[in-house]
């Protein structure tokens, strides 16, 4: 008999829609993952959630960064020494080894939802 | 391998410029090197000697230090002077006693200013003009003088001149011959140049001999001239001529010429086979070379020689141009017209004081000579004409002729031949620089760094960016001086479209004028030009997003995260309540303190969300923002100047303040320094800054965009004695100007490099206001000064600001991961190995 591991995906609120700041970042701790969440209201999506670990700096500063349109694809520049990671998927554009983890986000009303795997 | 071994006598210019040179080839492994020097210094540039005069120091004017030869592996002896050589036994013997042998020696000796045997001239009182010592002594006795006196008009002379003028005194030039600079000009040419030197001050005596210096009552001296006349001076400064350092070479036995001078063939050999001369102790062709040029041209020959090279010298060209007590002066090649079958063309403005004369074969298709005063703005085509001997325009007159429509016969660098000369300092011809471009260099700088171009007095630096322009072009190379891709425009375009049109946000410029969505590059850049021309507080809504984290923080992002503070500390000076101040603060968050290179105390260590409380006790002390997160004003240096210190002249910690507090808050394409010094001793270091002051008697030397960092430079003498409001009116534009035309993130030192006509030029646009933008320029400024706000005082106030500054958005709990270590009882940023041993304890 085999087991399979099922993962169950949740939606969880984050925080408020006026806790976000226009594009620019904000950092949130979730399920205790520090997770980046960047809003950008002229945008088709207006939210994006990823990792706010920086994996080459070793600190969690993602949110800090600056956005930055590279080739037509959004990212984000991390502060500390300016690597950028799309924001759809998480990939790091220089250094192909790195990616972040980026999670479903959305609004409900006010209200900031995400999903995450546990 | 048995090493061969070098002994060089003299270490001036000339002797420095063989050691470098010898440094840089792979065979300077095969040497042993020995040098000995009768100075206590080592090689100083004398060329520049008389910037010692407008605060630059015995070190600022050092070429080899002595760090320098010890890297390179040389047995430097100072203060020791060679005293005899043994050819037969081929030994050295030195004043201290010391006897070296050697394999080869080169003779770098120079030469000695000559004084004429006129009775008196002995006196204490009578000076020469050739080593710092020199200078020492000219300005101790300008101290209690009034009126100086410079015998000889040569170019030198004139330098003295200028000099003496400098130091305060009344000055006079007393020649023997007609004319002044007589070797170069001719008798037009010197005419006005004596006009327009009198013009400014000096008076100038001509064909005037002296036969008499005595001193009379009080300790003046008397000079009295043939024919009567007199002239009573305080000191007299002797510059009429050199005479080659030969006496060495003399007693050794060596050839020398009839009238002195150590007699060299094509490789720079003496008599001896062994016995090299080089600079003004030798004589080649019948002829000593006065300038430095021809010196390290002989330099290079005789390295090129024993590293094993075919290399000749062929004699030199005695063209220079130059400026004399600002009047700007150049002689090329045969100026007098003296060969057979010359024929002249001379333009002489009398209105304008411009004197221009060409010296041409009959047939008008060569040109031999040439002499500008006043106006040397052709001296560099008529120099390549000159030099590679190329076939003049069907009117060569219009080289000299004022153009009337602008359209000038520009020598075009496609023209010239490769063995052309651009750089005579580093020897680079036009094939090296066609070389360095096509081996890869893409802009003026790259080509500096690669070839050493138009690095030394700067006098090439139009012609090499017309020859890199011309080659870059040849190669179908676009120079894309873009921005960004989504900006089509330089810097400087975008800053006139945002002030012509009074752009005030980032969505409005990029929908008028870019295209996507912006990056890290463009956004940052519109800020700052946002900040610049308007001033608005870059936490206003829509700055937000285009800030750097140091901005959008007001903090500067250290490596694990956190932050640190700079408060500002004006000029450096603190009240020791506020030092009291920091001291709790930083004990209350337990930052790590530190005093920076700027005079200020930095606090680190401080977590995101405990940058405002900090903040609010600062600036209840009365700190505020130091802007040393911005690309802005950072600190402005300052010593103690006259208010304690015994040497100041001026209230340096006084203007420092005041400059401080005038241009904090401006934002600018990259950060800026400064730094304000009470005296010449230059305690601030204000020569590398990008604002740099100085004190004088008189007022105040402006010197601009010094630079520290990974390419160092020194700041560039930009004014002197100004009082305190010409001195705040020329840094407003100075900066603004900056501000205005620089590239993005470029520093002063760059942006001077690349500005096209250099230092001359942004003088003539800030002092003669050329471009009629002095006046906005200041008021601009003005708008910055009036709409300062200090960042951080608005945003503690302000909770929407304030919210930016939560670790979470979601709770309040600490960021966990950031983890300290103490070392020299202070906090710093745990390594990884040691957030490991901490995690997983034994």
């Amino acid at each position: 008999m085999s087991e399979v591991a099922i993962t169950r995906a949740e939606w969880l609120h984050v925080c408020k829609r006026s806790d976000l700041v226009a594009n620019s970042g904000v950092c949130a701790l979730v399920g205790g993952r520090q997770i980046a969440l960047f809003f950008l209201p002229d945008q088709e999506p207006q939210l994006y959630a990823i990792d706010n670990w920086d994996p080459i700096a070793d600190v969690g500063v993602i949110s800090r960064g600056i956005v930055a349109e590279i080739g037509g694809e959004l990212t984000v520049a991390s502060p500390l020494y300016k690597q950028h990671y799309r924001l759809t998927d998480g990939q790091c554009l220089e250094k192909a080894e790195y990616k972040l983890v980026t999670y479903p986000i959305a609004f409900e009303g006010d209200d900031v939802l995400i999903q995450i795997d546990h | 391998m048995v090493k061969q071994k070098i002994v060089v006598i003299g270490n001036g210019m000339v002797g420095h410029h063989f050691l470098e040179q010898l440094a840089n080839r792979p065979e300077r492994a095969m040497f042993d090197v020995l040098v000995f020097c009768a100075e206590p210094r080592p090689a100083y540039d004398r060329v520049h000697l008389s910037e010692y005069f407008a605060g630059r120091s015995a070190d600022d004017l050092a070429m080899g230090k002595v760090e320098q030869y010890r890297e390179w592996g040389y047995d430097l002896r100072l203060n020791d002077a060679a005293v005899s050589i043994d050819r037969e036994a081929k030994i050295v013997t030195s004043a201290s006693g010391a006897a070296e042998a050697y394999d080869h020696l080169v003779l770098a000796t120079g030469s000695y200013p000559f004084v004429p045997p006129i009775p008196g001239h002995q006196h204490e009182k009578c000076f020469v003009y050739r080593t710092l010592e020199d200078l020492d002594k000219i300005q101790a006795a300008a101290r209690h003088g009034k009126i100086g006196v410079v015998v000889g008009g040569g170019l030198l002379g004139l330098e003295a001149a200028n000099a003496l003028k400098q130091l305060g005194l009344e000055a006079h030039v007393v020649e023997f011959a007609p004319g002044l600079m007589s070797v170069q000009l001719d008798e037009g040419g010197s005419k006005l140049l004596r006009e327009k030197i009198e013009e400014l001050g000096v008076t100038v005596h001509t064909s005037t001999a002296t036969e008499l210096i005595e001193e009379v009552d009080g300790g003046r001296l008397r000079m009295q001239f043939k024919g009567d006349k007199e002239l009573v001076a305080d000191l007299i400064v002797f510059s009429a001529g050199i005479r080659p350092e030969d006496n060495l070479a003399r007693s050794a036995g060596i050839t020398l010429g009839e009238r002195g001078g150590i007699v060299v063939d094509n490789h720079c050999r003496t008599s001896d086979k062994n016995i090299f001369a080089i600079g003004e102790c030798a004589l080649f062709d019948n002829r000593i070379f006065g300038l430095v040029a021809p010196g390290y041209s002989m330099a290079r020959t005789t390295v090129s020689l024993l590293c094993g090279d075919a290399a000749e010298f062929n004699g030199a060209d005695m063209s220079t141009k130059l400026k004399l007590l600002g009047v700007d002066v150049g002689s090329i090649g045969d100026a007098h017209g003296r060969a057979e079958g010359s024929a002249a063309i001379t333009f002489v403005d009398e209105q304008t004081g411009v004197y221009k004369r060409m010296i041409t074969d009959r047939a008008g298709k060569k040109l031999r000579g040439a002499v500008l005063v006043g106006d040397t703005d052709d001296y560099d085509t008529l120099l390549q004409y000159h030099l590679n001997d190329m076939d003049l325009p069907d009117h060569p007159e219009q080289l000299i002729l004022p153009a009337l429509d602008g359209a000038k016969p520009t020598l075009g660098a496609g023209a010239l031949p490769d063995t052309a000369t651009i750089c005579s300092c580093h020897n680079v011809s036009k094939g090296d620089i066609v070389g360095a471009v096509q081996g890869g260099c893409c802009s003026l700088a790259d080509v500096k760094d690669a070839t050493k171009a138009s690095t030394g007095c700067g006098g090439c630096s139009a012609l090499l960016k017309n020859v890199v322009d011309t080659e870059l072009a040849a190669l179908g190379v676009e120079v894309n001086n873009d921005l960004c891709p989504h900006f089509p425009y330089t810097r400087q375009e975008i800053f006139h479209m945002v002030q012509v049109e009074e752009i005030k946000t980032f969505d409005t410029l990029l929908h008028k004028h870019g295209r996507g969505k912006g990056c890290e590059i463009c956004k940052p850049t519109a800020a700052s030009i946002f900040a610049s021309l308007w001033n608005e507080h870059i936490h206003k809504k829509p700055h937000v997003g285009l800030q750097d984290t140091n901005d959008t923080f007001m903090a500067n992002m250290q490596k694990n995260g956190t932050y640190s503070v700079v408060p500002r500390i004006a000029g450096g000076e603190i009240t020791p309540d506020k030092l009291i101040v920091l001291g709790q603060v930083a004990k209350k968050y337990d930052l790590y303190t530190k005093i920076t290179g700027g005079q200020r105390i930095d606090l680190f260590g401080a977590r995101l969300e405990e940058l405002p409380e900090i903040w609010r006790e600062l600036t209840d002390a009365g700190f505020e923002t130091g802007h040393a997160y911005g690309k802005s004003l950072r600190t402005v240096k300052s010593c103690v100047g006259s208010t304690w210190c015994r040497f100041g002249v001026q209230d340096s910690v006084g203007m420092a303040l005041a400059v401080e507090n005038r241009y904090k808050g401006l934002r600018s394409p990259h950060k800026i320094k400064m730094a304000v010094s009470g005296c010449t001793r230059e305690c601030a270091e204000a020569q590398s800054k990008d604002i740099g002051v100085i004190a004088t008697e008189k007022g105040w030397n402006l010197y601009v965009c010094g630079n520290g960092g990974m390419r160092p430079r020194h700041a560039d003498l930009f004014a002197t004695d100004l009082d305190d409001v010409t001195l705040i009116k020329y840094i407003d534009r100075i900066l603004m100007f900056y501000v205005r035309t620089a590239d993005k993130l470029q520093r002063t030192s760059v942006w001077l490099e690349n500005l096209e006509g250099g230092l001359d030029y942004l003088r003539e646009v800030v002092i003669e206001d050329k471009l009629g933008l002095a006046e906005e320029l200041e008021r601009q400024m003005g708008n910055v000064v009036g709409t300062y706000q200090c960042e951080w005082k608005t945003a503690i106030n302000d909770p929407e600001m304030l919210k930016r500054f939560r670790q979470f958005v979601n709770t309040d709990v600490k960021d966990e991961k950031i983890v300290f270590v103490e070392e020299r009882e202070q906090r710093r940023p745990a390594t990884r190995e040691e957030i490991v041993k901490i995690a997983e304890p034994a």
